[in-house]
């Protein structure tokens, strides 16, 4: 093909207008932009650079785990991977690229702004992200952080100083990043809709960002102050959380979860509100519940607020709190029960459409209900006691972090791409990815429960023997995982310059990003559109909108 | 209708998007700018939040707070919380002023308030070199320092705002009685630092007298 048969940035035909804008050029995207689609995309596309590297490290920790000895990685090393894996997929993977690379491409679009609030402070958030991460990346250079993701003193303390300060600065990047993203998001999502949609015709999407960004603001600057007090006890020598001298670990601990529990709902809630886009469109039905759903994400915001205890079960709680918060952990399922149903509800009797977006939105549900279950388990103090710092816990939260999160963010990229390329991914190759990545999560991520329910501790590069068959099977499922991504990468990057146009609307979707051109216009639209029908009117006699193309693709079957 | 897209490196206010036909209902909104800033703020307070949470925390482990030879002096904080708070009736003066276009009594209500706030942070530094133990002498200390530090930091971000506004001020018609969002801007983060120090005084220095 030559590029002159491609014309996707051609701007519509408008006699007598003057000169359109023209698209954004290869290099922008490398450039301090402040147009919300650039900063989207950038976002994306560095945090799945992460997530390569992040997946690397993971690969190389199964490796280590294929044999009960320590024979692959010097165990020092295994313990900055450890740390450092969990810390680049969440703050540099999944909050990134749901929150950042999402919410900027789509909110915009979706309530018919011509850009975020604040574009400037946008960008500006997403620059933070690459020093963040250089920063982590160069830890290694001093030995890497050891203490894991949570970095719990004494250990955080006593262990790598340089690394694990080098750690701290990078989080507190990451973290200012979210709270300016965070506020763009509420103000943009509440002033900045076109006059003609009510707060409750926008897109359940935007529901779900207002939610997340509300829990963002509140949550991470308490983080922000404990990973402070952290940083000044390990270099200047204060004492907040040196029991020795008067300072309190737990302290550390109820600073670190009142910020990493609320994380948790930031990863999924920009996720079921991809969710919520996702299943109706290929169910052709309306979104079962929308206010229940809407609605429910505040209720997740506000209760995810106060469970953070469930984390420190055996950190001497006493009684009342384990009560209290068992009872407020077990609260959060019910609005979360709420959207599952919600979904299936919408699924039921619809016209489906099997597309690679659908296949991995089916695949959330199941992954998702399964790990939500076992967190309802662990959400009980007795159970989390037996079960606590064991490879239950990892098997609990990779299947509502990988399964959950990640499949969704898959489901969002197969869905909008289109929207942000000009053209579709490959179908096929996206059952390939959709058939490795389902197989291969489960193989890696299912029998680390029974590890766990057998007493196999996390965070080790070495364990008892008897645990050799089944961690090997793990294993075998994280080479499969890692095989995965190959698909899509390779799909990924042939379909953005060659793959099939995919016109305005491929999918025959309701919510107005579907509106614009793909990719769209830098201000989004020549004139801004008017609402005339609800986000989720499919299959209604009054929503049929005009120039609906063909659905795109091999995606309708029986 | 095409103005609103020719231009795109302007931000999206109400002259960008008005052309448009159903666009206008916009300009009833208030500047998002405040509401952002204000947005922040309760960002912010969330974080002194986790710090008088955590002196709190420490306070109740302890068997006697502050302990013996680390006790504060009360005489010049408490001028300087009246310098601090009277700093933000100054301050508003001057927004007064702004509002009724007198740039003059503006810039002159803003230096005062400038003024206040560097005595403040002055009176700080000499509590600092006066009270005989450091950052690292025991828990409280800690807290102490950590904490006025902080807000230290946070008032001397705010004179760099107030100054960064009599900066600007300089130029001839910058701000005006329909001009003066940024004036406004410095104006809601000096009464939020005010707001704070208020809170912080009464813990550390009104409390520890119990």
């Amino acid at each position: 093909m030559t590029p002159a048969q491609l014309p996707v940035n051609t701007p519509l035909a408008d006699p007598g207008a003057s000169p359109p804008p023209q698209g954004w050029k290869w290099y922008d995207y490398f450039t301090f932009n402040v147009d919300h689609k650039v900063i989207g995309i950038q976002y994306l596309v560095t945090s799945f650079f992460f997530y390569l590297i992040g997946g690397a490290m993971a690969v190389a920790m199964r490796t280590e785990l294929a044999t009960p000895d320590s024979d692959f990685i010097d165990p020092t090393l295994y313990n900055a991977f450890m740390t450092n894996h969990g810390t680049i997929m969440i703050f540099l993977w999944i909050v990134p690229s749901a929150i950042g690379g999402f919410g900027n491409f789509l909110v915009p679009l979706m309530i018919g702004a011509r850009d975020m609030a604040f574009p400037k402070l946008n960008a500006i958030a997403f620059w933070l992200n690459p020093p963040a991460g250089a920063l982590l990346m160069a830890s290694f250079f001093f030995g890497g952080a050891q203490s894991g993701w949570t970095s719990y003193p004494p250990l955080s303390e006593i262990t790598a100083n340089v690394a694990q300060s080098m750690w701290i600065l990078a989080i507190v990047m990451v973290g200012t990043s979210s709270i300016l993203g965070a506020l763009n998001f509420v103000i943009t999502i509440l002033f900045m809709r076109i006059p003609s949609m009510r707060l409750d015709q926008s897109p359940l999407f935007c529901w779900a960002m207002l939610a997340t960004s509300l829990l963002a603001l509140l949550s991470t600057p308490v983080l922000a102050i404990g990973l402070l007090l952290l940083l000044f006890d390990i270099n200047f020598g204060t004492s907040f959380f040196k029991p020795d001298a008067g300072g309190n670990v737990v302290l550390y601990q109820h600073l670190f979860w009142f910020y990493s529990h609320p994380a948790v709902y930031l990863m999924i809630l920009p996720i079921f509100g991809i969710m919520s886009e996702v299943f109706p469109v290929y169910s052709r039905k309306p979104i079962f519940g929308y206010k229940a759903i809407a609605y429910s994400s505040m209720a997740i915001c506000l209760v995810g607020l106060f469970v953070w205890v469930h984390h420190m079960f055996t950190s001497g709680t006493p009684p009342w709190m384990r009560l209290f918060f068992t009872i407020s952990t077990l609260i959060v399922g019910i609005p979360t029960g709420v959207k599952i149903f919600g979904w299936v509800a919408t699924m039921w009797g619809g016209k489906i459409r099997y597309t690679t977006s659908m296949l991995f939105a089916i695949g959330f549900l199941t992954m998702f209900v399964f790990g939500g279950m076992t967190g309802v388990t662990m959400g009980t103090a007795p159970v989390d006691i037996h079960v606590h710092d064991t490879y239950y816990v990892v098997g609990h939260f990779h299947y509502v972090l990988f399964g959950g999160s990640v499949f969704g963010l898959y489901a969002g990229i197969y869905h909008w791409f289109p929207k942000m390329t000009g053209r579709l991914l490959n179908e096929p190759l996206g059952w390939v990815h959709f058939a490795l990545t389902f197989i291969g999560s489960n193989l890696t991520f299912l029998p680390m429960h029974q590890l766990g329910l057998q007493g196999m501790p996390r965070r080790v590069a070495m364990y008892d023997p008897q645990f050799t068959s089944v961690n090997q099977l793990c294993t075998i499922g994280a080479f499969i995982l890692a095989a995965s991504v190959i698909p899509f990468t390779i799909n990924v990057v042939w379909s953005w310059s060659r793959g099939a146009v995919a016109g305005d609307n491929p999918w025959r979707a309701l919510t107005l990003e579907w509106t614009t051109s793909s990719p769209p216009l830098i201000e989004n639209w020549e004139v801004l559109p008017v609402l005339t029908h609800g986000p989720y009117d499919y299959g209604l006699n009054n929503s049929s909108p005009e120039n609906l193309e063909p659905v795109a693709g091999s995606t309708s079957p029986s | 209708m095409q103005g609103s897209i020719a231009d795109s490196s302007q931000p999206i206010t109400e002259a960008t998007i008005a052309p448009t036909a159903i666009a206008h209902a916009h300009e009833a909104h208030p500047d998002f700018r405040v509401w952002g800033l204000l947005t922040f703020l309760i960002s912010e307070s969330l974080m002194f939040g986790g710090l008088f949470v955590t002196y709190l925390f420490l306070r109740g482990e302890a068997a006697v707070w502050p302990p013996e030879g680390t006790e504060v002096e009360l005489l010049l904080p408490t001028i300087n919380t009246i310098i601090l708070v009277s700093s933000s009736f100054v301050i508003h003066l001057g927004d007064t002023a702004i509002k009724k276009n007198d740039l003059a009594g503006m810039r002159r209500w803003y230096w005062v308030t400038a003024l206040m706030g560097a005595t403040f942070l002055g009176g700080q530094a000499y509590e600092y070199y006066t009270l005989g133990y450091g950052l690292t002498t025991n828990i409280f200390s800690n807290c102490f320092y950590v904490m006025t530090g902080f807000h230290g930091l946070h008032v001397f971000i705010g004179l760099l705002l107030i100054l960064g506004v009599l900066w600007r001020s300089r130029r001839s018609g910058h701000y005006g009685s329909h001009h003066h969002v940024g004036i406004e801007m410095a104006e809601i983060y000096w009464h939020f630092v005010d707001i704070i120090w208020i809170v912080l005084f009464s813990l550390i220095y009104i409390l520890t007298l119990f």
